[in-house]
């Protein structure tokens, strides 16, 4: 048990000066949606347009060596914060492409590690963010596979129990979550790639939900591919992360063509550029990289495992605080083993809209709805929930706001 | 406080106590709604008959404002000429898109009125409008049969 100090933390983010409605001070509880900003990087993406500012790997002038020792400077530190090698890391604009990339790749080959056929399986889980569950729908449908998933345990836990019927010589993907968006559950990744592994199977991580939150290490974990976006991260939108393994990058089919990515050109074909590169068609949204970098940097500074501590520490007291309501039901596991700083609950007769319009009034933000995560909500028998997720420059009176609040929503609608 | 503007009592009470709410068997079309940013749903069963709403029932999940308005809507409309309802539809609709700026008609828009907070709260409009929309296409589906 052991907090961040947060009051020097908040001084760093701009965005908890502003006065939210009727004056209140902003309680900031949506950082599984997108986190807020520090100083740091927006003084990095400015400072990258205002003394840097070109286009990256073009040009024979001092501002294209500038932008591109910043830009490839950011993708060594990404390289560093999850213990994966420089060249295995591709810069895309979301999380969501990264997934989108991985996935095309396998319809636009047929050869090797990525040849994909009527028979064979993808598993997936239920609970999925449909960034991660989508993508693998629609690369079912094109090349006639299966699509499987896990399902989900009454205390939101993953079910493993039918792992042995799940992960067979059919299986050739395995596309899990590190940490549910909405039930906050960590899942057991490790022992779940070593299975997949043992059939031949390759492993996407979505790492959303992880990377910003606790120290990933891509080593350790054993998987193929980890996708996470820059905006969860303190870092800028536009920015997304695959890392993969350079054997399977090295075979991997693009996914988006035109410049930058090629080696070679004729008017009748082409020829790629190794990865990265290969995966990087167009101008990139460099200063938003350069703003990742920032980002991690800034993170790295107050440390992993104290974010993670803290996070923990903020997390067990709000399931306490959250039990201690009459009529809310928290979904998802009840303790703080294996689970991240993310609380979904459900209250007796108000629908979460409400729930999160009456929050708002207190200057409490919170994420109210499914969540992306649809197939969830069915499972559980909610049309929605309202979230609420925890970052560095949270503490405890954020969560007493929010007990507080949720206290003053009932008594406003009489239940 | 701005929150009453949004929740006024009648609201309350229409979302405590919806009205038309439960799926009738008698009807020319059924159709089903969804708000995808919420996953709020709405079924709604349409009868109609020489011209005239003959029934509107419905039935769904929803935050108060989109189980409130949806059950306004279904008993202001009940009774009505397609061509008065769709004008009763055509006034909320405005009123919804007013920004705050409108009251709304209490002689057209009834109970109605009390949903006119909503239009200064942009993310609940479609809540508001969600069993309309439903209603609307209903119509246009049961006139084109």
């Amino acid at each position: 048990m052991s907090l961040l100090d947060v009051a020097a933390i908040k001084a760093d983010f701009p965005i908890f000066a502003k006065k939210m409605r009727n004056e209140a001070r902003l309680v900031y509880l949506d950082s599984g949606a997108t986190s807020q900003k520090p100083e740091q990087v927006l003084a990095a993406e400015r400072s990258f347009y205002s003394e840097h500012n070109a286009a990256v790997h073009r040009g024979s002038h001092l501002l294209a060596e500038e932008a591109s020792l910043a830009y490839e400077g950011a993708r060594e530190i990404v390289a560093r914060f999850i213990n994966g090698q420089v060249d295995e890391v591709v810069f895309t604009k979301s999380a969501t492409e990264s997934i989108n990339l991985i996935a095309y790749s396998f319809s636009n080959t047929n050869k090797g590690s990525f040849a994909l056929t009527a028979g064979d399986e993808i598993l997936v889980s239920e609970m999925e963010h449909h960034a991660n569950l989508i993508p693998w729908q629609q690369l079912a449908r094109r090349t006639g596979a299966t699509l499987k998933w896990f399902g989900t345990t009454s205390d939101g836990r993953l079910d493993l129990s039918a792992i042995d019927d799940l992960i067979s010589e059919r299986t050739k993907i395995v596309a899990i979550t590190h940490q549910s968006n909405v039930l906050g559950t960590i899942n057991p990744i490790a022992e779940i790639a070593h299975r997949a592994h043992l059939v031949g199977a390759i492993v996407v991580l979505d790492a959303c939900q992880s990377v910003p939150h606790f120290a990933v290490d891509v080593a350790d974990l054993g998987v193929d591919f980890i996708a996470f976006s820059g905006h969860k991260m303190l870092g800028p939108t536009g920015i997304g992360v695959l890392w993969g393994r350079a054997a399977l990058l090295a075979e991997m089919e693009p996914f988006l063509y035109g410049g930058s990515m090629i080696e070679s050109v004729t008017m009748e074909s082409a020829t790629w550029a190794p990865a990265p590169r290969k995966f990087e068609a167009g101008v990139p949204n460099m200063a938003q990289a350069v703003g990742l970098g920032a980002a991690i940097t800034y993170l790295e500074k107050i440390g992993m495992r104290e974010i993670h501590e803290h996070e923990s520490t903020l997390t067990a007291y709000a399931l306490a605080g959250l039990s201690t309501i009459k009529g809310l039901q928290i979904i998802g596991p009840l303790d703080a083993i294996d689970r991240g700083g993310v609380i979904s609950f459900a209250i007796d007769e108000i629908h979460p809209h409400d729930v999160g319009q009456v929050l708002d009034q207190y200057g409490i933000a919170v994420r109210t709805g499914h969540h992306c995560a649809w197939p969830l909500m069915r499972k559980f028998g909610v049309s929605g929930t309202t979230r609420a997720s925890f970052y560095l420059y949270n503490d405890l009176s954020d969560i007493d706001a929010l007990v507080d609040g949720i206290t003053a929503t009932q008594k406003y609608f009489k239940v | 406080m701005e929150l009453d503007s949004l929740y006024q009592e009648v609201i309350l009470d229409h979302y405590k106590h919806p009205l038309h709410k439960g799926l009738s068997s008698q009807m020319s079309v059924q159709v089903h709604h969804v708000n995808p940013s919420c996953g709020d749903e709405i079924t709604l069963n349409l009868l109609l008959d020489g011209g005239v709403v003959q029934d509107v029932t419905w039935d769904g999940v929803g935050c108060s404002i989109s189980q409130a308005s949806s059950s306004i809507m279904s008993d202001l409309v009940h009774g009505k000429r397609v061509e008065e309802a769709l004008t009763i539809l055509e006034s909320f609709s405005e009123l919804m898109a007013s920004k705050g700026s409108q009251q709304g008609d209490e002689a057209v828009l009834e109970d109605a009125v009390a949903l006119a907070g909503v239009s200064k709260f942009p993310a609940r409009v479609k809540c508001a409008l969600l069993g309309w929309m439903a209603f609307k296409d209903a119509v246009l589906q049961a006139e084109s049969k």
